[in-house]
């Protein structure tokens, strides 16, 4: 395994990292530190998705550790509570399979990226999905790991991802809209 | 036709792999019809943006240098 193959898992593993622990400088030491012990484990991976799915395994336990150092043990993904997985398609649209209440036009969204406010919101909408869903999301839109590797990851078959991955836009889209930029059309900033 | 709730799941499943000729075409002539599909497929691409700018966003806001709000 040369130095090359493991950095290239870098900035996925510091996504991951920064996502549990919220801070990026104690994201950066994690994620050295696991790259290390992989260097000096010296295990012979062929296959890039298993290596990546070992470094990964290995920076959890070094999360772990960091979050009990700061005695702040905190759970990313909440147990999901009962009946939160439900199929919210039924409530989006009808019989005919048309929406309910349809997508708004929403104005400038870019601007929005500018906006500490508008980040309470999106983080706020995010951590209200159910867990299962959350945890999908993230991994995909937030940390990039590919659809197999999250399958595994959340124990999930590829029918079940991609299903759980559409009503996690589509509860967030809603939030989204429900919150802010529902609300901003008549303000317009 | 396809319906508003079919369209959605391939607009969103769109964004991940390559959906096959047929599934492109029916999206398409759907979103040329449909103008509250029109605004979903542009929330989702919105999306899949604002995911990655929040990744930036929490770096930059949780480093010790940066002022903390």
């Amino acid at each position: 395994m040369t130095d090359d193959t493991l950095i290239q898992h870098r900035p996925i593993l510091f996504r991951y990292a920064l996502l549990h622990l919220r801070d990026a400088d104690l994201a950066e030491d994690v994620v050295q530190e696991t790259l290390l012990a992989a260097l000096q484990s010296d295990a012979g991976f062929a296959e890039r998705s298993s290596l990546r799915t070992w470094l990964i395994g290995i920076l959890k336990h070094k999360i772990a550790d960091q979050q009990r150092r700061d005695a702040r043990e905190t759970r990313l993904f909440e147990p999901d509570r009962v009946g939160a997985d439900e199929d919210i398609e039924e409530h989006l649209f009808n019989a005919e399979g048309s929406w309910h209440s349809p997508p708004k036009v929403w104005s400038h969204p870019e601007n929005a990226l500018e906006q500490e406010e508008f980040w309470r919101i999106y983080e706020w909408c995010q951590q209200n999905l159910p867990a299962r869903q959350a945890e999908v999301f993230m991994l995909r839109e937030l940390v990039g790991l590919e659809p197999e590797e999250i399958c595994k990851e959340a124990n999930l078959s590829s029918t079940n991802y991609w299903v759980t991955l559409h009503r996690a836009r589509m509860r967030l889209r809603a939030c989204l809209e429900a919150r802010w930029f529902g609300i901003q059309q008549t303000g317009d900033k | 036709m396809r319906s508003c709730r079919e369209v959605s799941e391939l607009v969103s499943k769109s964004l991940d792999v390559h959906l096959s000729l047929r599934e492109r075409m029916a999206v398409r002539l759907h979103l040329m019809m449909c103008r509250h599909c029109s605004n979903f497929k542009k929330q989702m691409l919105f999306l899949c943006r604002a995911g990655a700018s929040y990744v930036e966003y929490l770096e930059k806001t949780s480093r010790k240098e940066s002022v903390k709000r």
